[in-house]
């Protein structure tokens, strides 16, 4: 199920060919043994790399962990991607969404930062609802915060971005395998082979890939692949002022993670949660994930994506009854006589 | 691209919003979908799925009557099956954003790509079929093209359910949770279409079979909606409401129709037509509400956050 040679393609070649020696894994895990665990589809998996056939000599898989505790909002990520991604603008819209003008990720926006207001009781720390947050003027009738202490406004940004899942729905479904794994266990688009057919689109659990509604590819983050061969780190993780977007090896972010979310717990920010980090959830884990402060649908994300490839074997065996069942009715309906 | 319908700025909160009193409260950002709506265009892919359905259950409908020797009742099903299936090609790529390189679609085969296996039992069976229609229409190679008949027979039922694995295979709520139905659904469905056309183009003397078909295919059809809906949950509710709901409802009167019409076609040529139209539209209209149903279930958040939420990683 190797996607489609892709270790033979002639950029990741050259991609390889110019890492530094010491980027290249050389503890030599060996072959990942994955067949035989169902891991092809869904579950852990430790190295999607291996498992998509690139060598033993490739580099180590690459992340993002995106704390959005200290984001800023600032929105350098977004700028940068478009800069170095040569994305062109796509509507700055007043959306009524604080200060979110991108509305969601697409085709020509790869990193989005969402905006949340919430009132909070700053003793408990306890989300207040106050409604619908202001569209239009502000009311000058005291709010229904006023009575308790709900006195603190509370901003959740979070910059979001694709999640290189370990198993990749879009991957899994292209018909003409324009996407595919990279050295780094990324999940990247070949805008070449791509036709347009779209199925990448509702596949992806995280709502993330789109067409381009202008040439009709599918495109997405993709790492900044062309930077990573050159041992930069991608545009929008360079660009964070507060190293809320924090690039590295997966393993290292993962570790940094259960440390930051120690800390804060220890401060009392108990709302404090990973999200995507877990290599057993229904995508096998992320190679993006995230520390949240408060639940992930708050943030447009899923509470708990499932890479439906999972659930393949049992949907052909399903196709295949239901095939056989009409072939069966067709004949039954010949043998009656002719009237 | 940004155009995607603002669906009210009901900010991060509870949505209780009007008419779903029966739903649980669900937090969200700003009511808007997770998931992306399928850019996948009307009617390009409902006849897709529609077309490709009704040829593969035509292409068995003709090879047996080959058999059993109803041989214009062979002619029907033989030019169906091509007609049905390269018209099913022409809409798959006409949807494609980039039409000029649908050869890419064979570039690989993917098993985990319903899409790529889809096209992979979609072009020979097309390619098939339409040598064959040749055959039939110029009596060029008759005998070969009667193996080659039986050959596409072999791939046609594939034709029929593929395209429900293809809509299952997605993060699309509406089609995802209802994967082990809606193959059932397609399958019928398409043996009602085909039965339908048999009965109002072979003449009455030999449309027989096809009207069977046309009976049990639509009564199947009804009963495999039917235990998809009850099935679906809280999915069931984008089945049942707004366009997609209004359409499955004709849906099921049409192919009422078609059943029932079918009992009496063997007497009556204008019966016979009113049933290849009822059931054509039923078949159809099927597609196009499963269609229209799932991308409800992709625009609204709620049946994306709310079954993940309750059912966690259980299996359905
Ligand atoms: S988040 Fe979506 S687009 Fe990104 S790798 Fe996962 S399935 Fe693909
Ligand atoms: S739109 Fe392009 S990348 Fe997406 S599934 Fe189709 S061919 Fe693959």
């Amino acid at each position: 199920m190797s996607p489609d040679g892709a270790a033979e393609h002639p950029l990741f070649g050259l991609a390889r060919a110019a890492q530094p020696g010491g980027d290249v894994r050389t503890s030599a895990s060996g072959p990942v043994d994955s067949p035989a665990g169902g891991n092809r589809l869904s579950g852990p998996l430790a190295d999607p790399s291996a498992e998509a056939g690139y060598s033993e000599r490739h580099p180590e898989r690459m992340g993002f962990f995106t704390d959005t505790s200290v984001c800023i909002g600032c929105k350098a990520c977004e700028v940068a991607c478009k800069e170095w991604n040569l994305l062109e603008e796509d509507g700055l819209d007043l959306t009524g969404m604080s200060y979110d003008n991108t509305t969601e990720l697409g085709a020509t926006t790869w990193r989005h930062v969402a905006f949340v207001e919430q009132r909070i009781d700053p003793s408990t720390r306890a989300r207040v609802d106050i409604g619908m947050p202001g569209m239009g003027a502000p009311s000058t009738t005291p709010e229904e915060g006023a009575d308790s202490d709900a006195t603190e406004v509370r901003w959740l940004m979070s910059s979001d971005v694709c999640k290189h899942c370990t198993h990749a729905a879009c991957l899994d479904v292209c018909p003409t395998g324009a996407l595919i794994r990279s050295e780094y266990g990324t999940v990247v688009v070949q805008d070449d082979v791509c036709n347009g057919c779209g199925y990448c689109v509702p596949a992806c659990p995280y709502g993330v890939i789109d067409i381009h509604p202008d040439n009709g590819g599918a495109f997405k983050c993709t790492l900044c692949q062309d930077r990573l061969g050159s041992g930069l780190a991608p545009a929008c993780a360079t660009a964070c002022p507060t190293e809320s977007i924090q690039y590295g090896p997966l393993d290292q972010l993962r570790q940094r993670a259960e440390q930051r979310l120690e800390q804060l717990h220890e401060q009392g920010m108990t709302e404090a949660r990973l999200y995507g980090q877990d290599p057993t959830d229904g995508v096998g884990g992320d190679g993006a994930f995230f520390l949240l402060l408060d639940e992930p649908e708050v943030y447009g994300l899923p509470p708990d994506p499932v890479v439906t490839t999972r659930d393949l074997p049992a949907m052909a065996a399903h196709a295949a009854i239901a095939a056989a069942t009409a072939a069966l009715t067709v004949a039954a309906c010949f043998l009656g006589g002719r009237r | 691209m940004k155009a995607r319908a603002d669906r009210g700025a009901g900010a991060e909160g509870s949505d209780r919003s009007a008419g779903h009193e029966t739903r649980e409260p669900f937090r969200s950002y700003y009511g808007r979908p997770i998931i992306k709506e399928p850019t996948w265009k009307v009617p390009d892919v409902p006849a897709y799925l529609y077309l490709g359905g009704m040829a593969g259950a035509s292409s068995v409908m003709g090879a047996l009557a080959q058999l059993r020797g109803y041989s214009r009742l062979r002619r029907v099903g033989l030019l169906c099956a091509a007609g049905g299936s390269g018209a099913s090609v022409l809409a798959l790529i006409h949807d494609l954003g980039r039409p000029r390189r649908f050869l890419n679609m064979l570039r690989v085969f993917k098993p985990t790509s319903p899409l790529s296996v889809g096209s992979w039992i979609l072009a020979p069976f097309s390619a098939l079929s339409g040598a064959v229609a040749v055959s039939e229409l110029t009596g060029f190679a008759r005998p070969l093209a009667r193996v080659v008949a039986g050959f596409a027979a072999v791939l046609a039922p594939a034709m029929t359910t593929y395209t429900a694995v293809l809509l299952a295979d997605t993060a699309v709520p509406g089609w995802h949770e209802t994967r082990r139905e809606l193959p059932f659904v397609f399958a019928f469905s398409s043996v009602a279409a085909a039965g339908a056309l048999g009965t109002g183009l072979a003449p009455r003397s030999e449309a027989a079979p096809a009207r069977r078909m046309a009976v049990i295919g639509s009564l199947g059809e009804l009963l495999a909606s039917r235990v998809l809906e009850q099935r679906a949950g809280r999915i069931a509710e984008a089945y049942r409401t707004g366009r997609a709901g209004t359409t499955l409802r004709t849906a099921r009167v049409l192919a009422a129709g078609c059943a029932l019409g079918a009992l009496f076609a063997r007497r009556s040529g204008s019966v016979a037509v009113l049933v290849a139209a009822s059931g054509t539209a039923a078949s159809a209209a099927t597609r196009y509400g499963v269609f229209e149903a799932g991308r409800e279930t992709a625009r609204d958040p709620y049946y994306t956050v709310v079954p993940q939420r309750q059912d966690g990683r259980s299996e359905r």
